[in-house]
């Protein structure tokens, strides 16, 4: 009884505490939260049309995609942008014969060693080094981008809730605000500080990156489909994705023939289980 | 099945004829079956997660500039993470290799088969003693050559003369040839 | 222990007799999961957990073990090396998902193996030190769950190391001494992140140890079930195997078809984005949430926003910090003395139908707001609701339990599992359709006598 007399006392003690020292404060001066000013333009990332091949539980990659993706990622994002936890090697899963790696790779810069001096400096890629950071530490890189680092993309739409759309919604969402919302949310204190772009689809809309795809045709596809924005901004979302996660097709192609092994065997041990109790089986009157 | 019939409450009313045996017989056995398949095939990524990455097989060529070694010396490389020797031979050498009649070899193989036609000087071995795997001396000046001019692996003294075959001691094969081309007047593409 | 009509191991091979003398293994199998565990007939879907943790737990230490092989403990390269992991190595992206959405599975499986034991209260006498074990299980596993997610050394992996160190430092006097030795540092680094890999590698072993010692503690009385009635005759029985054994066969089944759906489909749904940014000591995330199996008790944590002061003065008792502290780790702790709080004669609830009422009402929406606030951002009305959930849920074990277990009155109980089976009262054993009083023919549970005025279990 003691125990549960003391638990009791216990118990009282603890409610007692948390609802006159935190709880009944908090509901008198119950204030909903003010979101920031910036809420008012903020958009959740949309797809684009026709969404991306990959998506979906039998999703394939697009590899005529994947290979304009990269030649973005190579003119536009890699002026600022690293991809460090990508081999040029792993291009030959974008459909690139050996020799076009080969040649790819020996296109980039990457960081090594004078075979003569010893002394540090840039030699042209081989297959089995990953893409080089354009800057040689985070002090440079961030010093060239007005105090802003840019970040690396290997893993950038795993690193962002929709992280695909996300991406694309970016890249294709720059703009000028509504007017109207702008007049609202300047009175509550809004503000878009010099040297950052307005973009509803970033954490804040206030972005330090100015817009990497500008125009259309900024990229000269050498498939010759048309380079938009909207194709660009997709294409290198698409890009980004598999550089992210290169198993993601796989992965859903392995997992197919494991559900369907699963499947029958848990329906041969549900008849199993089933047959050995079946002689237990209560009389039901 | 047996333990049904063992407890009181058992109906018995189980079909008991031959057929109705076999049946349910099958579908246990089905189904102890698939659970071992299933484990199976569980357990084989989990064998196969311990072979190479695929990092690890990219890194298996090396490329080698041999336009620098001069007659007489030889350089050493990485090749998967082992050393490689490669030598330019002097005409003394190559004399004294082929020198060797055959049959005294345990490991019988003329220098011309150890090395690139038009490039017979350019002996490329791997640096690994074919006995138990330690690195040769003589590859750098003044290292140990042993007793036939080539290498000598200190290890457990086995002597390889100066196209990288073995001559005395433990080792049971010539110093590995790894494939390797010439990519350009002066490159070799080994691996 | 056990069933006088448990069957006895009986080697059939000269090799078997020749084992079972020199090392009675196979015996201890047969008696332990085998047919010499006579179990009661009547177990419902809800005790398939027990298995189905002890299956994820060798999952969680094989996927592991194959991790640790390609894995290294050092800032430099933690993030690197996972990420070598998910590229490089052969199935190497299969093994990390594997283990992570098991990590999430085991904590499934696990809640509702509480929650089992809750409803059913599986903890009474006389199976209180199976429930004790399987508290410290619980523990330790939070302990291995914590210290395996600060692995991958991402942005939720270091703040996450960095606030739960954090929260040692409310203790008084030692709280800044211990944080800064439990982390060998200023900050989580190099440091930390070695000795959690070491004792992430280290405890799952520890847990196993403890498994053991909980299963040999429920073979002692046996297992409960869901009349919470105890097995009075041989028909109350069937063997584990193979009746149980195909049972969690088939619930094995169903476990491994969601756990593989998670896997090759939803892999990233119970993780959280910013895991995939490397740690930067220099940038908190907009967010910091646990993984979603602590969501509730982070909650508690949270729910003290106010330190306790004296009324109408600035004199601090109790710092608000200190406070949540210790809420939440009171939430789990006060699971150790549950067995001496509700001591109604009757475990099931199936037959308590004000404890029913509380737990489906109140327990179980409490959990779910709990949950839900523990991953809101702590602004209102999450503040507000959350504490409303962490009052209700002291209150509930500290306060309604043992009122309820004192003035409930149960629903009249079968007589035995049999009759509960098959609805019958003309079964063998019994004389007249409903055999004895159960009430006359029990002693009462320990430490009580029977004419205390509350009704006793048939036992």
């Amino acid at each position: 009884m003691s125990i549960r007399l003391g638990a009791i006392i216990a118990g009282l003690g603890i409610v007692g505490v948390l609802f006159f020292w935190s709880l009944l404060p908090g509901a008198i001066n119950y204030a909903p939260p003010e979101k920031p000013a910036y809420y008012a333009f903020k958009e959740k990332p949309v797809a684009p049309e026709g969404g991306f091949s990959f998506e979906g539980p039998f999703g394939k990659w697009d590899y005529a995609q994947l290979q304009r993706g990269y030649q973005v990622y190579k003119e536009v994002c890699a002026a600022c942008h690293s991809l460090k936890f990508v081999a040029f090697r792993n291009l030959s899963e974008l459909g690139y014969s050996e020799a076009e790696v080969q040649a790819e790779a020996a296109n980039w810069m990457v960081p090594g060693i004078d075979p003569v001096t010893g002394e540090a400096t840039r030699v042209p890629g081989r297959p089995t080094d990953q893409f080089p950071s354009p800057y040689e530490n985070d002090v440079q890189a961030a010093a060239a981008n007005n105090n802003a680092l840019p970040p690396d993309l290997s893993l950038m739409t795993k690193a962002r809730k929709d992280g695909t759309n996300y991406v694309y919604s970016l890249i294709s969402g720059y703009g000028e605000p509504d007017p109207e919302k702008l007049a609202a949310a300047t009175e509550k204190g809004f503000e878009i500080p010099t040297g950052l772009y307005f973009n509803p689809y970033f954490a804040n809309v206030n972005i330090a990156m100015a817009p990497p795809i500008s125009i259309d045709g900024q990229v000269d596809y050498a498939d010759g489909t048309e380079a938009t924005i909207d194709q660009m901004s997709a294409d290198v979302a698409a890009f980004l994705t598999w550089t992210a996660e290169p198993s993601l097709v796989k992965r859903k192609e392995t997992g197919w023939p494991v559900l369907g092994f699963l499947l029958i065997a848990t329906m041969l041990a549900f008849l199993s289980y089933k047959q050995i109790w079946a002689g237990l089986k209560p009389k039901k009157n | 099945m047996a333990d049904a019939s063992d407890t009181a409450t058992a109906t018995g009313g189980a079909d008991t004829h031959e057929e109705g045996a076999r049946r349910r017989d099958f579908i246990h056995i089905a189904a102890v079956s698939f659970a071992g398949i299933g484990a199976t095939a569980a357990v084989l990524p989990m064998i196969g997660q311990m072979a190479p990455s695929a990092d690890v097989l990219a890194e298996s060529t090396t490329d080698v500039d041999v336009s620098a070694i001069e007659p007489g010396q030889s350089i050493k490389a990485v090749f998967r993470k082992q050393p490689l020797f490669v030598k330019r031979l002097t005409p003394e050498e190559i004399a004294e290799a082929n020198q060797v009649d055959l049959s005294d070899l345990r490991d019988p193989q003329t220098l011309a088969e150890r090395t690139a036609e038009g490039n017979e000087d350019i002996l490329v071995t791997m640096g690994v003693c074919t006995h138990l795997g330690c690195v040769p001396l003589g590859a750098a000046e003044g290292e140990n050559k042993g007793e036939f001019d080539g290498y000598f692996c200190p290890c457990h003294g086995s002597h390889y003369d100066t196209a990288g075959r073995i001559r005395k001691g433990p080792a049971p094969t010539n110093l590995e040839v790894p494939e390797f081309a010439f990519t350009s007047e002066t490159v070799i593409r080994v691996g | 222990m056990s069933f006088a009509w448990a069957k006895t191991y009986e080697p059939q091979t000269g090799f078997t007799k020749w084992i079972d003398e020199k090392l009675p293994l196979p015996r201890l199998v047969y008696n332990a999961i085998g047919a010499g565990y006579p179990v009661p007939r009547n177990l419902n879907y809800m005790w398939n957990f027990g298995v189905l943790a002890g299956f994820c737990l060798v999952l969680q230490i094989v996927t592991g073990v194959i991790l640790a092989m390609h894995y290294a403990a050092n800032t430099e390269v933690a993030f690197a090396t996972t990420e070598h992991i998910m590229r490089n190595v052969n199935s190497g992206w299969l093994m990390r998902y594997a283990h992570a959405n098991g990590a999430s599975f085991f904590f499934i499986v696990i809640y509702l193996h509480i929650f089992r034991g809750l409803y059913y209260s599986s903890y009474k006498a006389p199976r209180e030190m199976i429930w004790l074990l399987g508290v410290v299980i619980f523990l330790l596993m939070m302990a291995t769950a914590f210290m395996g997610y600060v692995l991958p050394w991402g942005q939720m992996s270091f703040w996450g190391a960095k606030v739960i160190t954090g929260l040692f430092g409310a203790i008084p006097l030692v709280g800044e001494s211990l944080q800064i030795w439990l982390v060998g540092g200023f900050a989580p680094d190099n440091a930390a992140l070695n000795r959690f890999f070491s004792l992430h590698f280290l405890l799952p072993f520890v847990i196993a140890g403890v498994v053991i010692l909980h299963i040999w503690a429920l073979h002692i009385p046996g297992s409960s079930n869901p009349t919470g009635i105890e097995v009075k005759q041989e028909s109350d029985t069937v063997p584990f195997h193979p009746y149980y054994t195909a049972k969690d066969g088939f619930g094995l089944g169903v476990f491994l078809i969601a756990f593989t759906f998670m896997v090759f489909f939803l892999p990233n749904m119970l993780g959280h984005p910013d895991n995939y940014i490397e740690a930067n000591p220099l940038s908190t995330p907009a967010l910091i949430v646990p993984e979603w199996y602590f969501l509730p008790f982070y909650a508690i944590l949270r729910a003290f926003t106010d330190d306790l002061t004296i009324p109408f003065t600035s004199i601090v008792l109790v710092q608000a910090k200190l406070l949540g502290v210790i809420a939440m780790f009171g939430s789990i702790l006060v699971w150790f003395i549950l067995p001496w709080l509700d001591k109604s004669p009757v475990r099931s609830g199936h037959y308590r139908p004000m404890f029913k009422k509380f737990f489906w009402f109140g327990f179980i929406p409490c959990m779910i707001v709990l949950f839900i606030c523990g991953g809101a951002p702590a602004e209102q009305p999450y503040v507000l609701l959350s504490q409303i959930a962490t009052a209700y849920y002291f209150l509930h074990f500290l306060v309604i339990l043992p009122i309820v277990s004192q003035i409930e009155v149960p629903k009249p109980l079968p007589y035995s599992i049999t009759e509960a089976v098959l609805g019958d009262k003309d079964v063998p054993g019994g004389t007249d359709g409903g055999g004895d009083d159960p009430r006359a023919a029990v002693k009462g549970l320990p430490g009580k006598s029977p004419d205390d005025g509350s009704l006793q279990p048939a036992e």
